[in-house]
């Protein structure tokens, strides 16, 4: 059976021939008409068509957004505060960027929209600083919206007022992480807060109830308004609603972004239908597939998992659907959306090297497991591939690793964990081999991870 | 500090965009990185008097942040990306390729005090693996090849500068 065909709701128009990025290509496409009928509508009833639509968070940790918004704080007479999280940083993941740059209206009429929703009158885009021209073009698509009062003092002539800034971050990873990024919009290091008591819907941007959500997120609050919680429920799998953006990434033929109903394509349909496939000579040997911070999936393995009846099915990576609940069933996750793969001419241990690097570098260094052990990874990975392994060292590297997995303040431990705990058990035999093998200089034609 | 007068002009307006001044620290940071080219002592004492803050406040901002120097570097920024999705497609044959077009290493500023390359972390493009940035442009694709293209590219303009300048 072929694959399904992708179902383009949130790139509906993106790399369409014509199609720009401004006010008045977006109104010829019927632009802010949602928006318009979302207003004539009691606040409350929108939250409930986010909340029957299921639609969860799509920036890596699936939460559901409704459930997101039942728990904003909204008796404590502080204003609520919505901001936008488009520091798309996670390794593997690149489809917030083109929403910024060939759509911005899209996310502006979804921010406004919601915004609505929760009576929230001032918004904040905050924007990862490797964007310059996803700020300018953000900044000239709000003010073209303000121009036209589709945001500013008095949002349609309804005198419902709501601002919307755009914020830029300076390349730290960390400012992905929500309460990371609301200490780093106070202009200070982005050290992310102790939850509880810090819980943004409660205490978030200057200790007041605060909405964070993804931007692919909010595209979607935009189409679940003008379709209907119920009629959007029905898209994508039962609790894996929606479209997803999947971002694909390393040894494929055609990498690139597909939009697809939630669990509707599997991950070998994509690989090899979709993505056509490994490079000539090429075999998949492992993929991530949902951001760097996701456990790896080794070919070949397979998967128990367990019926609602009771009984159990098996599972091979190929048949993995790419939902969020199957993803975690087989030990890994939906993440960001961002699969990387690689193929057989890759080196698991450089590979992990690779990552090591990046997440030591980007440890915000205010827990100890994390900083010292996210360093100590990399150390030890670096050292395996440039100056030696030693028989003993996938043992030590799980036992650093077991050590910062929650014993920190945020989710970055884990999401240095996980690819050091998944490697070494997946690629066991590589890491062991290692030992066996004196560094060597690398001919012209080896790849260099590290 | 010698801010132009349109830089000092988007100091204030964006100081506006805050209910609380300090916010304003990474907007201003980069508005006087992108006007004097690095943050200097006296640029993060600045900021701090204009935000009300300790210029501590402002240090432990410019010091976390990879992307605010302390030092200027050359009249033009190659960052290319290091991570995964663009290691596994040759991110490091193509830094070392700039390295070597401009005669630099990796983080320093080349002899003619032109270009710095530098090694980033993931610049969420790794469809197009591997990518580049040179100064606010994103480069796709950027192979070997096309890695000494670019690098032709600057040197031609840099030519071009020095001779309008001379001239």
């Amino acid at each position: 059976m072929p694959a399904a065909a992708q179902r383009r709701i949130i790139f509906a128009h993106i790399d369409e021939p014509g199609y720009t990025n401004d006010l008045a290509c977006y109104l010829q496409h019927g632009g802010y008409a949602v928006l318009r009928r979302s207003m004539a509508r009691p606040p409350a009833e929108l939250i409930d068509e986010v909340k029957k639509s299921g639609l969860r968070g799509r920036g890596g940790a699936g939460f559901p957004c409704g459930v997101k918004w039942s728990l904003v704080d909204r008796k404590s007479g502080k204003p609520i505060y919505l901001i936008v999280n488009a520091d798309e940083s996670e390794p593997g993941t690149f489809k917030d960027r083109y929403i910024i740059h060939q759509d911005p209206h899209q996310l502006i009429e979804g921010v406004m929209i919601s915004c609505f929703a929760n009576n929230v009158k001032q918004a904040y885009i905050y924007i990862r600083g490797e964007f310059p021209e996803g700020a300018r073009i953000l900044e000239r698509a709000i003010a073209e919206a303000r121009a036209a009062g589709f945001c500013g003092p008095n949002v349609l002539g309804t005198g419902y007022a709501c601002e919307i800034y755009v914020h830029r971050g300076a390349g730290a990873y960390i400012c992905g992480e929500e309460t990371g990024l609301i200490e780093s919009l106070e202009g200070k290091r982005p050290y992310p807060r102790i939850k509880p008591p810090f819980f943004p819907a409660v205490l978030g941007l200057y200790q007041c109830p605060t909405i964070v959500n993804n931007v692919e997120t909010l595209c979607h609050v935009k189409y679940i308004a003008d379709v209907g919680g119920d009629a959007y429920a029905k898209i994508g799998t039962p609790n894996n609603t929606g479209t997803r953006l999947l971002c694909v990434s390393g040894h494929v033929q055609k990498p690139g972004y597909y939009e697809y109903e939630v669990g509707k394509i599997t991950l070998g349909e994509l690989l090899y239908e979709v993505c056509g496939g490994p490079l000539p000579g090429r075999k998949f040997k492992a993929i991530i597939p949902g951001g760097s911070s996701a456990k790896i999936l080794r070919m070949g393995e397979t998967f128990a998992l367990k019926n609602k009846d009771g009984t159990t099915r098996q599972l091979a990576v190929e048949d993995i659907p790419m939902d969020f609940d199957t993803l975690a069933a087989c030990g890994t996750m939906g993440g960001s959306g961002g699969v990387i793969v690689m193929d057989d001419s890759v080196n698991m241990v450089e590979a992990l090297a690779n990552l090591n690097a990046f997440y030591a570098h980007e440890s915000c260094g205010q827990c100890t497991p994390c900083r010292e052990g996210s360093l100590w990874m990399k150390k030890i990975t670096t050292r395996m591939v440039h100056a030696g392994a030693r028989s003993e060292d996938g043992a030590l590297l799980k036992s650093v690793a077991d050590q910062i997995a929650g014993r920190t303040i945020c989710a970055f431990g884990e999401a240095c964990a996980w690819p050091t705990q998944s490697f070494v058990a997946k690629f066991g035999d590589e890491f062991k081999g290692a030992a066996e093998t004196k560094p060597s200089t690398k001919s012209d034609h080896a790849i260099e991870l590290v | 500090m010698n801010l132009q007068p349109a830089t000092l002009q988007k100091i204030d307006e964006v100081i506006t965009h805050y209910p609380v001044k300090r916010s304003a620290t990474l907007p201003l940071l980069h508005l006087i990185q992108e006007d004097a080219g690095h943050i200097s002592d006296a640029a993060i004492e600045w900021v701090a008097a204009k935000l009300e803050l300790q210029p501590i406040n402002v240090y432990e901002v410019v010091t976390f942040y990879p992307m605010f120097r302390r030092q200027p570097i050359g009249r033009r920024h190659v960052k290319v990306c290091r991570t995964l999705s663009c290691a596994l497609l040759g991110g490091y044959k193509t830094c070392a390729t700039f390295e070597a077009e401009f005669n630099t290493h990796r983080g320093e500023v080349s002899p003619d005090g032109e270009v710095t390359v530098e090694f980033v972390e993931c610049l969420a493009s790794c469809g197009t693996a591997p990518v580049v940035m040179i100064d606010d442009t994103l480069h796709e694709k950027v192979d070997c090849a096309r890695a000494k293209a670019l690098a032709a590219q600057i040197k031609a303009e840099a030519k071009q500068n020095n001779v309008a300048s001379s001239g």
